[in-house]
C-alpha cells in the first residue's frame, strides 16, 4: 500500500495538505496518486497572487500517458507555485509528499473544506479497492 | 474482464498494471514507462504481443487475393520470409486496417493484423477468400514476443531452437523464416532492431523469463506507443481509420498504383484522390515549450486552416513533446496547438523523429 503520512490531511481525490507554521498551507498530490499517473513529464502549477474555491482545478499534472488536474482542498490566495517542478517534474514521483510539492496557499478565513484525517483516506483508497 | 493472452498470469506476478486494449488485459507498464522505453532505445526490452492477430492464409490462389485486397502489392514478395507492410483498404479507400504480410511459399502467406479490428478483418477476408479458395486460419495457438532494442537479437538468439538460430543472426532486415511451429522475423514497431517472435504459446513463459534472466527488460505498451511515435509508426485508429486515406494519413508510399492493371479494392478511390491532390496531410510536430501534445487537441495552420492531433506524447528520447497532425495539405513550417486554451507553438518536421537510438537531423 501506498504511503499516507500520519502529520498531513487529505481529499477523495488524492490531494494532501500541511499546515505550515505561517498559517499558509502547502498542497501536493498523494503517494497513491503519483503512483497512478506514472511518470510524470509535465506540471503546471497556478500563479502567485490567484485566488481559488474549494474544489476548483488548481494544477495540472501530466504523465507520458494523460492529463490530470489537481483539484484545490482550501479556498484561499496561492502564496507560491513550486519553480522546481518545471525542470523536473519527476520530483513528485520520488518525493511526493516533500520537494513535489505544488502550491502553497494562505487559506480563506474559516476554509477548512472538507479534509479527510490519515485514517479516513486510507480507508477511502480500501474502499477504492486499492 | 477481457481476453488473456499466455503470459497473463506472468505479466500480473512481474506488478504490471494492465489494462484494457482492444478487448485484451494487456500490460501498459510494469514499473516506469520512460525506463522501459530508455531499455529499448539504449539496450533490450521485451513485449507482449500476442493479442496481435495471426492468420495463415493457405490455397494456390493466396497471391491473386491479397492482390486484390492490400493497397501494397505482394508482387513484390519472391522470396520466402520476406514481408510486406500495407494497408487493407474498403472501396471508399479509406483503411480498414494496417498489416504485415509474409510470404511463405506460393500457397502459404502469414497476416499480422491488429487485435482491435480482428473480427471485422476475418469477416473481410473470408469474404473475398471464398471465390478464390483460399483457407483463412487464425493462430490462436502461437503467442507473439516482440524483442526491440540494440542488443535484442544477440540476447534472443540462444534462446531459440537450435534449428534457428544460425538463420536468426543471417535474417535480413523484414524478413522472417519458419522453423517448425516457431516464426522468427526482423520486424518491430519501436524503430530498433530486433525480432518479433511467434511461438507455440505454452513456451511463451519460459522464454520470457529467460530474456528477463539476461537482462532483457519487460516492457508494456506504454512505451511501445511512446517508442512507435518516436519512429515514425502510425497506430491504427488514431491516425487512420475507416473515414482516412493512406494518402492523408502519410501511407502514401504503401499504395502501390503500379502496375496499373492490378484491380485492388479501393483503388478507384485512391486515384481520384491522386489525380485532385490529396487536402490533407499527417505531419510530424515537435512542440517548442514545455507541455504535451495529445490526440485531438486542436491545431491551427497560418494564414487560416486547421486540423488535430491524431496521437501525441512526450519523447523520453528527445525530452518534449512529440505528435502526428492531420492538417490542410501545403508546405507548413509552423503550427499552433491549443493546449488547454493555451495557444502553443509547433514545428513540423518529416516523421521518424528517432531511428536505432538518434534523434533525426531536424527534429531538435
Amino acid at each position: 500500500m501506498s504511503q499516507v503520512p500520519a502529520d498531513l490531511r487529505y481529499t477523495k481525490s488524492h490531494e494532501w495538505v500541511r499546515n505550515l507554521a505561517d498559517g499558509s498551507c502547502e498542497i501536493g498530490i498523494t503517494d497513491h496518486a503519483q503512483e497512478a499517473l506514472g511518470d510524470l513529464v509535465f506540471v503546471e502549477v497556478p500563479e502567485q497572487g490567484r485566488t481559488l474555491a474549494a474544489g476548483e482545478p488548481c494544477a495540472v499534472v501530466e504523465s507520458v500517458k494523460a492529463a490530470s488536474d489537481v483539484y484545490c482542498p482550501l479556498a484561499g490566495e496561492v502564496t507560491l507555485g513550486n519553480p522546481d517542478l518545471a525542470a523536473a517534474p519527476e520530483l513528485i514521483n520520488h518525493d511526493p509528499y516533500g520537494r513535489g510539492w505544488l502550491l502553497r496557499l494562505r487559506p480563506k478565513n474559516g476554509s477548512s473544506g472538507t479534509l479527510l484525517s490519515p485514517s479516513e483516506y486510507e480507508e477511502h483508497l480500501r474502499a477504492e479497492g486499492f | 474482464m477481457g481476453r488473456h493472452t499466455p503470459l497473463y498470469e506472468l505479466h500480473r506476478s512481474l506488478g504490471a498494471r494492465l489494462v484494457d486494449f482492444g478487448g485484451w488485459d494487456m500490460p501498459v507498464q510494469y514499473a516506469s514507462q520512460i525506463e522501459e522505453h530508455h531499455a529499448v532505445r539504449r539496450a533490450a526490452g521485451v513485449f507482449d504481443v500476442s493479442h496481435m492477430c495471426v492468420v495463415d492464409l493457405t490455397g494456390s490462389r493466396t497471391r491473386a487475393l491479397l492482390r486484390q485486397l492490400l493497397a501494397n502489392d505482394v508482387a513484390k514478395l519472391t522470396r520466402s520470409g520476406q514481408a510486406l507492410y500495407s494497408c487493407m483498404l474498403n472501396p471508399a479507400g479509406g483503411v480498414l486496417d494496417d498489416l504485415i504480410v509474409y510470404y511463405l511459399d506460393e500457397s502459404s502467406f502469414r497476416l499480422v493484423v491488429n487485435a482491435g479490428t480482428r473480427d471485422k478483418d476475418l469477416a473481410w477476408i473470408r469474404r473475398h477468400s471464398h471465390d478464390l479458395a483460399v483457407e483463412v486460419r487464425e493462430r490462436v495457438d502461437l503467442a507473439m514476443l516482440a524483442v526491440q532494442g540494440p542488443e535484442a537479437r544477440e540476447k534472443t538468439v540462444m534462446l531459440l531452437p537450435a534449428a534457428a538460430r544460425a538463420r536468426a543472426l543471417e535474417l535480413p532486415v523484414f524478413a522472417g523464416f519458419e522453423v517448425g511451429e516457431w516464426f522468427i522475423a526482423r520486424t518491430g514497431y519501436t524503430g530498433e532492431d530486433g525480432f518479433e517472435v511467434m511461438l507455440p504459446a505454452p513456451q511463451a513463459v519460459n522464454i520470457w523469463q529467460a530474456l528477463n534472466a539476461r537482462g532483457v527488460v519487460s516492457c508494456g505498451l506504454g512505451a511501445r506507443d511512446t517508442l512507435r511515435l518516436e519512429a515514425g509508426m502510425n497506430l491504427y485508429g488514431n491516425d487512420m481509420d475507416e473515414t482516412t486515406h493512406p494518402f492523408e494519413s502519410n501511407l502514401g508510399w504503401t499504395v502501390a498504383l503500379e502496375p496499373r492493371d492490378r484491380s485492388f479494392i479501393g483503388r478507384e478511390a485512391l486515384e481520384r484522390v491522386k489525380a485532385a491532390g490529396s487536402a490533407r496531410q499527417l505531419v510530424g510536430l515537435v512542440l517548442e515549450d514545455r507541455g504535451v501534445l495529445r490526440s485531438h487537441q486542436k491545431v491551427s495552420v497560418p494564414g487560416g486552416g486547421g486540423g488535430e492531433i491524431t496521437s501525441g506524447t512526450f519523447s523520453p528520447t528527445l525530452e518534449r513533446s512529440i505528435a502526428f497532425a492531420r492538417i490542410p495539405s501545403g508546405a507548413v513550417a509552423r503550427v499552433s496547438v491549443d493546449i488547454r486554451g493555451k495557444l502553443l507553438p509547433a514545428r513540423t518536421v518529416k516523421p521518424p523523429f528517432v531511428r536505432f537510438g538518434k534523434p533525426l537531423a531536424g527534429v531538435l
